[in-house]
Parts: structure tokens; C-alpha cells; sequence
């Protein structure tokens, strides 16, 4: 769901009134990280969380989580689950790897409800968890615009 | 010698700048989504465009035709062809966008129903015949009838409308490079239609957009398809003028 | 049927690293919008993504509502031999959509 702070608060706009499920809280974000790390506290290093600090829109943020890994059968990245602090719902994905994936690496495309904190954790082959932890600023869609029926 | 000619050229170049400083909306975008606009393999607007590919090989109505069967390779017929629209439609006595002139090539040629304004596949058709232009200069046809509407489009353009009384220039053309609601206000500028607006999470045609902004000024908006919008449309081709196409653009 | 756009290199070498993005249309909607009609829309997304290479999984996603609209993924496997890559997306309302690639993969 998108907040409409609308700033230009002198122009009398009508606000839409929008249904606005609860959001996750950083409580729910430590409890789906500690699901997906069986409880482990994971270490920060190693991981690599590529997004735009500042965001033309939340509907779509380009995002790219990398790990520092070989990728061997030895040594490997096996999952990497990204949580965010403030949608409607924590997870937003959890991607699995192995060493056929030859670079752990992956991309997507993900919403953003609103200013928050993300966490993306790797799983590794012998059982750590790495994470990498960005505060993100989303500039909620402009302007006045109002989806003419 | 060369050195007085590449000093001659450089001026030149700084003179034609400086000249024009119309910016597409893409210059006002963050980096990814500049990248997503860029990257084909990133673009979602490619999803429209290979849509559209798959219209233009279909058979559709009575005359058992599709696009390619009079058409061929829309990559040679219809090359140049998105640059020049709105424009005057001889056979119909009307000025046209791009989306309606194909649905006259269904209706008359292929015999087929018209596609719904604004539905999936005519977005779809628009992007795959917009792109065959990516990179060509906007080039609003120059006869008596498409100017006269795009003089009417361009009157429309700088009336004040709506419960909150703004004309699209007051906007665009006095504050644009300025902030609304922690957005950057852009130039207006069109030649990136149609586009995937991230907003929308999905593709939408200039009308779309026209008829939002006027939506959001709580005017009166005219249904997809009105005249004024074409005429607006036609302006907006005159304003662009020479700015390269960009279709399919993506937008935040 | 969905539009997919999936890009793969036309050809690799054995135990080179390639790249893949596939990107699909699907609204992803969420379950927490209302509609027109003021009632919420209920939820319809893609929760899962493979893909096979040989039949051999490479790679998977379990994707949420926060996964954008026309979902985009972009991810990297080792080229060991010429064949197929499967694509396959599963998701609310039984939504199941398959693609293959044809990959080679020079000595």
C-alpha cells in the first residue's frame, strides 16, 4: 500500500483515503530472519546490497545482491533471502543457489512501500549466515495525479 | 587551419545547445531507472513490444490478413512512421494518433473489430510500431489541418483548468527542474510514449497520462480517444519537434 | 499465456559463468489493494521460480508480494554442457507457465 504524503498541503487537495494494512515491524523483520537462519545471528560482511539510495518509485526498485564466494562444491552460497522493515509484509524473496549457480549473484525488482531499512542474509554451505543491511529514502509518485476512471 | 575549423565547429555546437534546452523526461529519472529504459533485457515495456510483435503476425478479421501480410518486416515498412504521428489521415478526414490509425488499418483493411483504447494489445501494437522509430527525430507532419489542431492543442495547453486552475505550461514549461511532492517536475515532453510507467506497473499511452494530469488538477477529463486529446497530442509532436523517439520509454 | 522474455547468450564455453534474465508479465497483485469498487483484490502472484538446465535445478526463487509487477530476475549458472534451459513460473489461481531455451556450450 502507497502512502500520499502529499506536501503542497496549501493547495486543498482531496486525499484519496486509502486502506492501510498494518505494516511489518523491525521485530517481524528479526523473527523472519531468525526463521530463515534457524536462529543463527548473521554476520555482517560478505554481502553485497546494490539499490539506489534515493528512488524514483517504490512499485519498482532495481536490486542486486552479490556474496564474496567460490562458488565450489565446497564453498558455497545455497540461499539468499532479502527482508524489508516496513511493507505490509517482511519477506520479500529468498533465492536458492548452489555451486551450478557459478556466481552468487541475483537481481530483481522489488516495492517498497516507503523509507525503510532492507536486509539481504546468505546462507553459505557450511552453515554461516552473512547479511548486509541499506536505508533506503522512497519518494512516493508524484505529483497530483489521479488515475482518471 | 583544422584547428580554427574544429574551434569554428565546437561554437557551433555550444550556439545549437544552447539554443535548446528541452530535456527528455528520462534526464529527470534516477540512474536504474535510466537503465531500465536503456537495457532491452531489462526494459518492461519489451514485454508490450514483443506482444505486439506476436498482433502484427496474427490473423485477424474477415480478411484473413494480418499487419505483416500488407506490411511485411515492420522493421523496414513501419520505420519513421510513429515520428509522424498525430497527423492528418486523408481517408478519414481527421487528425489521428498512432493508436487510432491502427485501428483504422483493422477495421477497413483487415476487416477485423476495432482494439479497445487503451487495451493490452493495442499498447502492445503501438509499442511495436513506435519502436521501429527508436532513435529518429520527432517529425510532425507539416500540412494545414495537423497544424491547425496542434495550434488548438497548444491553446489547450497553456489554459488553466480544473478545481486547481493550472494550464499544463504553468507546470512544465515555468517550474520544471522544481520539486511536487518530492518529485522533479518534468518538461512534458512526449517522445518516449508508450511507456512503462512504474507508477502504473504497467504500459500506458500519452492519453493515459494526459488524462491523469487532468484528473489530478480535478478537471473534467475527456475519454480516450476526444479530439481535444488528439489535438493536444498533435501539439505536443509540434513542441517535440526533432527530439529523438524513445519508445518504449519506461518512467517512474 | 503469459508474454516471457528470457535472455541467455547464444553460446558459451564449458565453465564459463553466464548470465540469464527473465523477465515475465503478471501483475503481482498483492492483496492489499482496493479495487474500483472499494473491496481489496485479492492477492494473485507468482510465488515460485525455477530453473532447470538438463533437468537438473540451477537455481530457484520464492517470491513474495513485494516482488514488483512483470517480475524480473536475473541470475547466473555455469555453462558444463550444450542443452536445455527450462523455465518454469508457479503462482496463485494456478498459474504455471514453462519456457525453454536452447543453450550451447562449446568445448
Amino acid at each position: 500500500m502507497k502512502r500520499r504524503d502529499v506536501l503542497s498541503a496549501g493547495a486543498g487537495l482531496a486525499m484519496l483515503a486509502l486502506v492501510r494494512p498494518a505494516s511489518a515491524t523491525s521485530q517481524e523483520m528479526a523473527a523472519a530472519i531468525a526463521a530463515f537462519t534457524g536462529g543463527a545471528a548473521p554476520k555482517e560482511g560478505r554481502v553485497k546490497f546494490d539499490i539506489a539510495q534515493l528512488i524514483d518509485n517504490g512499485n519498482a526498485v532495481p536490486v542486486t545482491i552479490s556474496v564474496d564466494s567460490p562458488m565450489s562444491a565446497a564453498d558455497h552460497v545455497s540461499a539468499i533471502g532479502i527482508f524489508n522493515e516496513r511493507n505490509p509484509q517482511t519477506d520479500v524473496a529468498v533465492f536458492t543457489l548452489g555451486p551450478r549457480a557459478g556466481k552468487a549473484e541475483v537481481s530483481s525488482r522489488i516495492r517498497l512501500a516507503t523509507s525503510q531499512r532492507l536486509i539481504a542474509v546468505a546462507r553459505m554451505s557450511d552453515g554461516s549466515y552473512w547479511s548486509k543491511s541499506v536505508d533506503v529514502i522512497v519518494t512516493l509518485a508524484a505529483c497530483i495525479e489521479g488515475e482518471a476512471p | 587551419m583544422k584547428r580554427c575549423a574544429a574551434f569554428l565547429l565546437a561554437c557551433v555546437a555550444l550556439i545549437a545547445s544552447a539554443a535548446d534546452d528541452r530535456r527528455s523526461g528520462r534526464e529527470f529519472m534516477s540512474a536504474s531507472t535510466q537503465a531500465m529504459q536503456r537495457d532491452d533485457t531489462l526494459n518492461p515495456g519489451m514485454l508490450w513490444v514483443s506482444g505486439g510483435e506476436m498482433q502484427w503476425n496474427a490473423i485477424a478479421g474477415k480478411s484473413g490478413k494480418s499487419c505483416a501480410s500488407c506490411h511485411g518486416d515492420a522493421g523496414k515498412s513501419m520505420r519513421g512512421v510513429a515520428a509522424r504521428y498525430p497527423g492528418f489521415d486523408v481517408a478519414s478526414k481527421v487528425v489521428l494518433n498512432l493508436s487510432q490509425r491502427i485501428n483504422l488499418c483493422r477495421e477497413r483493411k483487415q476487416l477485423a473489430p476495432a482494439l479497445k483504447l487503451e487495451g493490452e494489445e493495442l499498447l502492445g501494437l503501438e509499442a511495436y510500431v513506435a519502436i521501429q522509430s527508436r532513435g529518429m527525430p520527432v517529425d510532425p507532419p507539416q500540412d494545414a489541418v495537423t497544424k491547425a489542431a496542434a495550434a488548438r492543442g497548444k491553446a489547450m495547453y497553456f489554459q488553466r483548468i480544473g478545481q486547481l486552475n493550472l494550464s499544463c505550461a504553468q507546470c512544465h514549461d515555468q517550474q520544471w527542474g522544481k520539486r511536487l511532492a518530492g518529485s522533479t517536475i518534468p518538461q512534458a515532453h512526449a517522445a518516449a510514449y508508450p511507456i512503462y510507467r512504474l507508477e502504473w506497473q504497467g504500459m500506458g499511452s500519452l492519453q493515459r497520462r494526459l488524462r491523469n494530469c487532468m484528473s489530478g488538477v480535478r478537471a473534467e477529463v475527456p475519454a480516450f480517444g476526444a479530439k481535444e486529446l488528439v489535438e493536444l497530442e498533435a501539439w505536443l509532436g509540434v513542441r517535440d519537434k526533432g527530439m529523438p523517439l524513445e519508445a518504449p520509454g519506461v518512467r517512474p | 499465456m503469459a508474454r516471457a522474455l528470457i535472455h541467455i547468450p547464444a553460446t558459451a564455453k564449458r565453465g564459463e559463468v553466464i548470465e540469464i534474465r527473465a523477465l515475465i508479465g503478471h501483475p503481482m497483485e498483492t492483496g492489499y489493494r482496493p479495487g474500483a469498487d472499494g473491496k481489496i483484490v485479492p492477492r494473485d502472484i507468482i510465488r515460485k521460480f525455477v530453473c532447470r538446465y538438463n533437468g537438473e535445478q540451477v537455481f530457484g526463487a520464492e517470491l513474495h508480494q513485494a516482488i514488483s509487477a512483470n517480475p524480473y530476475i536475473g541470475f547466473f549458472t555455469l555453462a558444463t554442457e550444450s542443452g536445455t534451459l527450462e523455465f518454469v513460473w508457479e503462482g496463485d489461481n494456478g498459474f504455471s507457465q514453462t519456457e525453454k531455451m536452447a543453450l550451447t556450450v562449446s568445448a
